[in-house]
């Protein structure tokens, strides 16, 4: 995938097969042979739609992230109950000594 | 027609029906007909007859249990309830048993009211039919062979059909206003940061609100009025005291001003009868003392784009907890990240997988600022052109929805035409503004439409007032 591209190029971007599975691995998605097909078109129609805001002059205008005007909001730093471990474990696919069990993680045992 | 909750809830409290009773009724009306309508996905029979049991009690021994007194209500299953399954209408989350409640329920049950179903919703929230549910779709009770809308279509359809007064949805992109209006029912969107989101499962975090859906819209103020105001475990919930809706909806609109805007009603794509819809209920306004103008917001047309990009973005981001780790679904494989993609692969249907890839896209190096960061500008763009016209009406107008409820199947296959039918109801979401729709008589087919009203920042007292009105004058 490219560094690095401008307004202009994205709307003219054409998706390919090789950036919907980059992105697949991106997203942890297993998609099979039929999926990937149909999102890369998919994709690419929705893509298409959005590139009419390529054309909007933005340069002076800030990025909204969030609609409140509320920054770097704490609570108060006191002991409270947590959620019960045995019942969150409870909710897992595998649990063990009170932890979530996943696979291998590195190659080494 | 259904008794509403405000007079459920009065004869509960001064003791001339028993919650029991009410209950019963509602949960026959579920027996008889949501075999085919399909907008539950669990009825909680059980643990609905003891809470209301436990209503009639505190009447008996002199207590009030409050304002929702023995009103049965139905949840979005989107909303965390301890203990009992809450799925998002996803395989991924089939099995899982949330450790806690959402406060907005909590809520609903310290004001007395009874929690019946947990309803059908598409999956995750991603949709517009409620066709995106793992466990099948909704049917429009209005007429069973269209869509409810979605994405809260089963609480809407429920509603609407008489299984609760009240129920809760959630918001992202329309997903109250839009099946309301499609069901004939009233739903509205609160100010983003008026409801807390604690136990609401997250889909596009900057977007995502509660809202109440009911049949009429003093029904909607008493139970937004119940769910909303600050609460420690959401920290965007807005810290500051909220004036309540419901003593004020009856104050009328004489001398407010009303502004009709043109880029969401005056377009190709709105069927006709909607558009005359919003141009007579504005002329009911007038009537009724109100100044009613058209007004350009130009931006809103934006708002399409704009949203199906930072939505699936957020959403990407959200939905990276299901990993087959800590809820749920998990394919087994020897590494874990092949049991990652195994697992969400096998546990998310056709539209999250498409968001969260769309999603993951918009973020990706290289494409950032082409894509997520010119959506969040247009969101700016938005907000400005908003706050402009705010300075010359107090509420504005519009559909809710382009088209009157469209038919199974009608737009599975493609996912932009499926988009399009937020094209109303988006603007709102992405200012965090507030927004509600009422019905407005019938369209195409004789099916029902919907008109909303949309309002500043923290407006529900006058949107309020005004929906009131137009459920007065309403065809």
């Amino acid at each position: 995938m490219p560094n690095d591209v401008e307004p202009d190029d994205a709307a003219r971007a054409r998706l390919t097969r090789e950036d919907v599975e980059h992105v697949a691995a991106l997203a942890r998605l297993a998609l099979d042979e039929d999926e990937l097909e149909r999102i890369t078109h998919d994709l690419a129609g929705i893509l298409e739609h959005v590139a009419e805001i390529a054309a909007l002059d933005l340069d002076d205008v800030a990025p909204t992230s969030h609609p409140l005007p509320l920054v770097n909001v704490t609570r108060p730093d006191e002991v409270a109950p947590t959620l019960p471990r045995d019942e969150v474990l409870a909710c897992a696919p595998e649990a063990e000594d009170g932890r979530f069990r996943v696979p291998r993680i590195l190659d080494e045992p | 027609m259904s008794p509403t909750a405000v007079d459920v809830a009065r004869d509960v409290r001064a003791g001339t029906r028993r919650a029991r009773d009410v209950l019963e009724e509602h949960l026959a009306e579920i027996e008889a007909r949501d075999g085919e309508l399909h907008a539950c996905l669990l009825v909680t029979a059980d643990e609905a007859r003891a809470a209301a049991d436990e209503v009639d009690v505190r009447v008996a021994g002199g207590d009030d249990p409050g304002p929702l007194a023995g009103v049965p209500v139905v949840l979005k299953d989107n909303l965390c309830t301890r203990g009992i399954p809450t799925t998002c209408g996803s395989r991924i989350l089939e099995g899982w048993h949330p450790p806690y409640t959402a406060t907005a329920v909590e809520r609903i049950a310290e004001a007395g009211g009874i929690v019946v179903a947990k309803t059908n919703l598409d999956e995750f929230a991603m949709g517009s039919s409620t066709e995106n549910s793992a466990y099948g779709p909704t049917r429009n009770p209005r007429d069973p062979s269209r869509v409810p809308g979605g994405s809260s279509g089963g609480s809407a359809a429920a509603v609407a059909a008489g299984f609760a007064p009240l129920g809760l949805g959630s918001e992202t992109g329309g997903s109250v206003r839009q099946p309301a209006a499609l069901c004939g029912a009233v739903g509205v969107k609160p100010t983003y940061g008026r409801v807390s989101r604690y136990g609401l499962v997250a889909f596009a975090s900057s977007l995502d609100q509660i809202g109440p859906v009911a049949t009429t819209v003093m029904d909607t103020a008493r139970l937004l009025d119940v769910i909303d105001g600050h609460d420690p475990h959401d920290s965007t919930s807005i810290p500051d005291p909220l004036a309540p809706v419901e003593p004020t909806t009856r104050d009328g609109v004489a001398g407010l001003r009303v502004g009709v805007i043109t880029e969401l009603t005056d377009v190709d794509g709105v069927e006709p009868e909607v558009r005359a819809a919003v141009h007579v209920a504005a002329s009911a306004l007038t009537d009724a003392g109100a100044t009613a103008d058209e007004v350009s917001v130009p931006s809103t047309a934006y708002g399409i784009s704009a949203y199906y990009l930072i939505a699936p973005a957020e959403a990407s981001s959200n939905l990276a907890r299901y990993d087959g780790v800590r809820y749920g679904l998990r394919v087994d494989a020897d590494d874990v990240a092949t049991m990652n993609a195994r697992t969400r692969a096998a546990g998310f249907g056709p539209e999250v997988k498409r968001r969260i890839m769309l999603g993951t896209y918009a973020l990706s190096a290289g494409y950032y600022d082409a894509y997520y960061g010119r959506a969040q500008r247009v969101r700016t763009l938005i907000l400005r052109d908003f706050a402009r016209v705010y300075e010359d009406f107090d509420v504005l107008l519009a559909p809710t929805s382009p088209t009157v409820a469209f038919e199974l199947g009608a737009k599975v296959d493609d996912p932009l035409a499926m988009y399009l039918s937020d094209v109303c109801t988006i603007p709102t979401n992405l200012a965090g503004h507030a927004a509600i729709s009422v019905p407005w008589g019938a369209g195409a087919h004789d099916l029902p439409v919907g008109v909303q009203v949309l309002a500043p920042a923290l407006g529900e007292p006058v949107m309020f007032r005004v929906a009131q009105a137009l459920e007065d004058a309403a065809p």
